[in-house]
């Protein structure tokens, strides 16, 4: 951030005259400035928004019904009434494409927010209590995190069968070590600060400390890391899809919709990659943003 | 360096000991009775227990595992349910097309990855280092069947250069190798997007090391600077990614072998979660955590060669 003189003057003077031409800026909004002047993690975010809003007024932009059949329609070409085509059970691609927004976004975020909660709270709790429990947990955290993501996601659904709410719980399982281990680094480092000390003599309890003091403190870095892993969950939830293990049929999902569309892939290649291509738009804006909230933080890994 | 490989090595047995009792837990005691899973509900009293029998699944749950890893020990693997033949025995055939499908990739990840991170490192803010990092951050975004299937549409299917599906003939080379092509370029790209946004890091933070800054000041041509000084110091890291990437490759490599109908352990792997075939799928992920243990060694042994620190340490 490019500073005046006056603005370093300010720095070590407080501002006497009130109409001063020196501007308090607060850290917040200090940071919204650092974020929008990235202008590719903008991009995502208009993109986030935009396809939220598909998401929620899905029934009202879709042309079609996305499960209703029409067998005498199958396999039919792009055409004016049906911009994308039909599949192999005569759907409209495009509506169902536009519904399946619902069960990325769905089980993206509800698998972060499950992950997220679960792992930050190992992640916490082993940093500031130490001891077995730490070496326990973060024993088992270190080999969850040995195995890739998808393998682990396979595993878990391979357990718990199919369906929305399960794949919500595999992915968050998946997420929660990752979470546990980026919040124990600092809340070990956290907890041996003044602040943390004084509210501990001043009786305050566990819970009250980690969560009014350790958590806005690493508030940050688990933003980031949502808006990543939401990335990731995203393309986990159509990975597993694709593989035969996401959320049953009818639901239209992409992952699903790839997968039907491969075995038409020379004769009718936009049932796969139509699916496919927003799949990527949307696995691609959350990471843009995740990149520019982590600029936001650590302004030299970029710059 | 003997004494050094001896150590990982048995420091490695008590972490596999942990994730095999981890993958124990989640498989087999979580489900339940995988023989009532495997045979469905319809299934008669006398044929579930036949077959609980028969793996010695009527044993409490604490006798099965102690049998498990005394097997283990003995390099038994356990059987599978489905065709209860050893689970090694399919593992063996489809091993070597995965192995093969792996290696190739990294090599062209390698290849074209990391000049495209120093490339993009040296260009910081120019219109090459956006291109480089908007490309790199789609392709992280891209899921390997994605690539797959577009890569299927465009050689496979319009151009007809290259078969779609299998793995050839291993005895044919050629045959071979053409149906290597597209799944290691899918999985290759998806690694290339991974090492060349950590090179291009990487080289950032070796870049405005002091020494580099010395070197230029003691008016060494840059290329000297460059080659000399911040890819050797940047090298050290990047293996070390590398080997954690090659980790996360595997989970691509799933994807991958699905897409092209590949033989391998990942489509062994869906295989035998589409046929409930609990010990298979048990004896899969004992195969993984041993190929994730030993790329950690691998990894551990390059860093211990490149870093002088770490290896007179």
């Amino acid at each position: 951030m490019a500073e005046t003189p006056a603005a370093l003057a300010g720095g070590l003077t407080a501002p006497a005259n009130p109409r001063s031409p020196i501007k308090l800026v607060s850290q917040r909004q200090r940071a919204w400035r650092t974020f929008s002047r990235n202008r590719s993690a903008l991009v995502g975010l208009v993109l986030i928004v935009l396809i939220v809003l598909v998401a929620i007024f899905a029934p009202l932009l879709a042309p079609f019904d996305p499960v209703e059949q029409s067998t005498i329609n199958r396999l039919q070409e792009p055409s004016s009434t049906h911009p994308l085509g039909r599949d192999d059970f005569g759907r409209d691609v495009l509506s169902r494409i536009l519904y399946g927004t619902r069960v990325a976004l769905t089980v993206g975020v509800l698998s972060v927010l499950l992950g997220g909660a679960l792992g930050t709270t190992i992640g916490i709790v082993a940093g500031y209590f130490g001891g077995k429990i730490e070496s326990v947990l973060m024993r088992l955290v270190d080999v969850l995190l040995s195995f890739p993501d998808l393998i682990t996601g396979l595993l878990v659904m391979a357990v718990l069968g199919s369906g929305q709410v399960k794949l919500i719980i595999a992915i968050g399982l998946t997420v929660a070590p990752r979470f546990a281990r980026i919040a124990y680094g600092p809340t070990l480092a956290l907890k041996e600060k003044e602040f943390v000390e004084a509210a501990r003599a001043l009786g305050q309890r566990s819970r009250v400390i980690l969560s009014r003091h350790i958590l806005p403190n690493i508030g940050g870095e688990l933003l980031v890391l949502g808006s990543l892993w939401t990335a990731s969950a995203i393309r986990l939830e159509a990975s597993l899809s694709f593989i035969g293990l996401g959320v049953p049929p009818p639901t239209p999902t992409w992952g699903q919709m790839i997968r039907d569309g491969t075995r038409y892939l020379a004769e009718f290649p936009l049932l796969s990659l139509a699916p496919g291509a927003a799949l990527l738009i949307t696995v691609f804006a959350f990471n843009l943003v995740g990149d520019g909230l982590r600029d936001v933080l650590d302004p030299r890994s970029s710059k | 360096m003997f004494r050094h490989i001896l150590r990982r090595l048995l420091l490695a047995i008590p972490t596999l000991i942990v994730v095999i009792t981890i993958i124990f837990v989640i498989v087999r005691v979580i489900p339940g009775d995988p023989a009532r899973a495997r045979l469905g509900d319809q299934a008669s009293e006398e044929a579930v227990e036949q077959l609980q029998e028969e793996l010695g699944l009527n044993q409490s749950i604490w006798e099965q595992y102690i049998d498990y890893m005394i097997g283990l020990a003995q390099g038994d693997l356990g059987t599978s349910l489905v065709n209860r033949a050893p689970a090694w025995d399919q593992i063996q055939t489809v091993l070597p097309h995965t192995i093969e499908l792996t290696i190739v990739s990294i090599i062209l990840a390698l290849l074209l990855g990391i000049p495209t991170g120093v490339i993009t490192a040296l260009k910081r803010n120019t219109w090459i280092d956006y291109t480089g990092r908007i490309l790199s951050l789609a392709g992280l975004s891209a899921p390997a069947f994605y690539i797959g299937i577009l890569l299927i549409y465009v050689f496979a299917a319009r151009l007809g250069w290259l078969p779609a599906i299998g793995a050839g003939d291993f005895s044919d080379p050629v045959d071979n190798l053409r149906s290597l092509v597209l799944p290691a370029i899918t999985l290759g790209l998806v690694e290339t997007a991974y090492v060349a946004r950590m090179s291009r890091s990487v080289m950032l933070n070796v870049l405005s090391d002091d020494y580099v800054r010395t070197a230029r000041a003691k008016g060494l041509t840059e290329r000297t600077v460059l080659l000399k000084h911040a890819l050797r110091a940047g090298l050290v890291p990047i293996v070390s990614l590398v080997g954690l990437f090659t980790i996360g490759l595997i989970g691509s490599s799933v994807l991958t072998e699905e897409v092209f109908a590949r033989p391998g352990l990942g489509s062994l792997m869906v295989g035998a979660t589409g046929q409930r075939d609990y010990t298979l799928l048990q004896a899969i992920m004992v195969v993984y955590a041993l190929i994730i243990v030993f790329i950690n060694i691998i990894v551990d042994l390059i860093y211990t060669m490149v870093d002088p620190r770490v290896r007179n340490a």
